[in-house]
């Protein structure tokens, strides 16, 4: 714990709290757990305008104290001084969205009541103005009895503004205001309606963007063709957008291990510097491009308002599995990854409806699969388009998506019918104004993402990869056996593979399997390792690229197989502790990993199968 | 008037809300979003395919999404805002 002063940053979702935190504390923030809960703990540092830094910490939005969700009770108990883990804030920045006075101000006169030292921001006054309102800001100020700023996150007065009046609260200058004690809900909503109403100079009839765009984006049909339309420029941009700066990163790791072999003799360090480290880690990291284009559509798609657009339409299709649109909200980041996508289930407060979309989540394409897609596509399906600019790999990418999504639908409507069953509940949202997101807060996230990617290659990845190449290395094979298959890890493999052979597996991706749980990037440098192990004494296979080296030893069955395996596996280490933490125990952890591998075996087979048929083995 | 049978876009005020036909933390949530009597609403939208989906309308200066069932405990009236619950006394 920072022994730094704390100040919370605490409001209604959609306030515009995330823009202003970044807005204050820059791209150093640090992000983190609350113990004992998967609610993320978004903290920064601030500089008060003496110099003087603070703590800033971003609490999850809520609509009060009562809370209805795991994320709400942290807020609750961070600003009751009841959370363990973090001290009661010294101050609390309220934040409240200017075009929704009367509501936010409720929560503001419940908060205000705490008696901590409070400044008000008057957030997003921009697009109050363009809405038609016009505030003032010292009313405000006098009907609350605690210091209101205007602030607009992108301009520096109001922050400025914002940080002095924090300096003077926490240099403990007597506040010339009094706390208010709070009524009881109807009282306390009156009084913010009543405040409103005072603080509310001028009221044209607003252009109302938001409903026009409405009409079209949540429109029974057209809106669920735009949708789907987005998310089919989302895959398709995955693919086609990141091939430049991929081939730039491959181009560096070649050069890496060409630089490792110049350098260091030919021994056993080159061989687990160039095998273990740079052929295995450096296979993953070349897909951090096509990472990072996914993560900023999504990141786009919350931030602009979108997403509860798409919870809107979905919510019909959902409540058929017996899901409500709120569910698609965590299932869509589970398209990034499954683990903020788990966490994310924490604003579903029914708990069947929880569960059966924690259990299902696993099942969105998570983007460490995306280097297994890549490399099994880029291989075996040729770059040719299927006519109106639209790639063959990018639709074959796309109908894995597809089948992803069907699975997670079916297995919702069954599990609700078998495990979690129960009465469907209901579906309440908010639909936040469109807005248009800021740069640099996409960037932040961006960067986030990319850092959270990196140290997931330099730890768990490598780590991986380094057991597996010495596993892969020892015993040494007597000349005219492979290595891969002589080898303790080849042995190993060879159990899996009496498995999996049925399936159409050969024995390298036996091998790559059990690797493959700690992460399912690891199938992709696994591969590699095997190849770069395999071809140590083979001059002319080194220079080969990894897909070419697979054409030569996959069929496209098997390579069908194991894309198939691959959309239901449940080989993520990550995912199963996040669930575990979730579920609060193995029971449910246990029947997600025995249900996706069965699932996964189905898949794997009757795809190998029907290939095989259609005389594609 | 229920708020499912409420024209779209046409302005009308909570006459009156059914609590015991929602759980106390879905009323809870309502509370929260604003929808209480005497509150204005304005239906803007009807999801799903044959309207059959979920119902988007502005509370106040809110827009919220509710089911039709929940919608369905909500009795609206439309015309000039009498104001009974809207200001404190």
């Amino acid at each position: 714990m920072s022994m730094l002063p704390l100040v919370a940053l605490v409001g209604n979702p959609n306030a515009g709290k995330s823009a202003l935190f970044n807005a204050l504390t820059g791209a150093r923030q640090k992000l983190g757990n609350y113990p004992g809960v998967t609610v993320e703990r978004k903290a920064g540092r601030l500089a008060l305008s003496d110099g003087r830094p603070v703590e800033l910490v971003d609490l999850p939005g809520t609509y009060s104290l009562d809370p209805t969700s795991p994320d709400e009770q942290v807020t609750r108990d961070v600003v009751l001084g009841k959370q363990e883990g973090e001290k009661r804030p010294d101050a609390l920045v309220i934040v409240v969205d200017a075009s929704n006075l009367d509501n936010h101000l409720r929560f503001t006169l419940e908060l205000i009541a705490l008696g901590l030292p409070t400044v008000v921001a008057l957030n997003m006054v921009d697009l109050a103005t363009r809405d038609g309102l016009e505030l003032d800001a010292n009313i405000l100020s006098r009907e609350l009895g605690v210091p209101v700023i205007s602030t607009v996150a992108v301009r520096k007065r109001g922050l400025d503004h914002l940080r002095q009046e924090l300096d003077g609260l926490m240099n403990g200058a007597p506040a010339p205001y009094t706390a208010r004690p709070a009524g009881d809900f109807d009282t306390t909503r009156n009084e913010a309606r009543r405040i409103a109403r005072a603080a509310i100079v001028r009221e044209t009839p607003s252009r109302r963007l938001t409903a026009a765009v409405d009409r079209m984006l949540l429109h029974p049909v057209i809106g669920f063709v735009i949708l789907l339309a987005l998310l089919f420029v989302m895959f398709q941009a995955v693919f086609s957008w990141a091939s430049a700066p991929a081939d730039m990163l491959e181009g560096w790791v070649t050069a890496l291990g060409e630089a490792v072999t110049n350098t260091l003799p030919p021994g056993i360090v080159h061989d687990f510097l160039l095998q273990g480290v740079v052929g295995g880690v450096g296979a993953v990291i070349v897909f951090l491009p096509q990472i990072l284009i996914l993560f900023f559509f999504i990141l786009m798609l919350e931030a602009t308002g979108y997403m509860a657009r798409a919870a809107f339409i979905m919510d019909s299709l959902m409540a058929r599995v017996g899901l409500s649109g709120r569910a698609f909200i965590p299932l869509l980041s589970s398209f990034a990854c499954a683990v903020p996508g788990i966490m994310a289930t924490r604003t579903i407060s029914d708990p069947k409806d929880r569960l059966t979309t924690i259990l299902i989540a696993p099942l969105m394409t998570c983007s460490a699969r995306l280097p297994v897609y890549g490399l099994i596509i880029s291989a075996f399906i040729p770059a040719r388009t299927v006519g109106w600019g639209v790639g063959l790999q990018g639709l074959v990418m796309f109908l894995l998506y597809v089948f992803g999504i069907v699975g997670a639908l079916v297995a919702a409507w069954a599990l609700r019918l078998t495990v979690t069953k129960g009465e469907s509940s209901g579906f309440l949202m908010e639909m936040p104004k469109y807005q248009w997101p800021r740069p640099q807060d996409l960037l932040i996230g961006l960067w986030q993402r990319a850092v959270i990617f990196l140290k997931r290659a330099g730890t768990i990845i490598l780590f991986t990869n380094i057991v597996l190449w010495v596993l892969m290395s020892f015993p040494k094979a007597p000349d005219g056996v492979r290595q891969s298959e002589y080898s303790i890890a080849g042995r190993i493999a060879g159990g899996i593979h009496l498995l999996v052979e049925p399936i159409g597996f050969n024995r390298d991706i036996s091998l790559a399997l059990l690797p493959t749980m700690a992460a399912r990037e690891v199938a992709v440098s696994a591969i590699a390792t095997v190849y770069a192990i395999d071809a140590a004494d083979d001059v002319e296979a080194l220079d080969k690229g990894l897909g070419e080296r697979l054409q030569g030893r996959w069929s496209l069955a098997t390579a069908l197989a194991f894309l198939a395996w691959f959309v239901f596996a449940p080989q993520c280490i990550s995912t199963i502790a996040v669930t575990r933490r979730e579920t609060a125990g193995w029971k449910w952890t246990g029947f997600m990993i025995g249900y996706l591998f069965v699932l996964a075996y189905a898949a794997a087979g009757i795809t190998y199968w029907t290939a095989v048929a259609l005389g594609l083995g | 008037m229920r708020l499912t049978d409420l024209p779209l876009r046409q302005p009308a005020y909570v006459d009156m809300i059914d609590w015991s036909a929602l759980t106390p933390s879905e009323g809870q949530r309502l509370r929260e979003y604003g929808l209480c009597e005497g509150a204005s609403v304005e239906a803007l939208h009807h999801g799903g395919f044959l309207g059959k989906g979920p119902i988007a309308c502005k509370v106040g200066r809110m827009t919220i999404a509710m089911r039709r069932n929940h919608a369905a405990a909500v009795t609206v009236r439309t015309g000039p805002d009498t104001g009974a619950q809207d200001e404190p006394a």
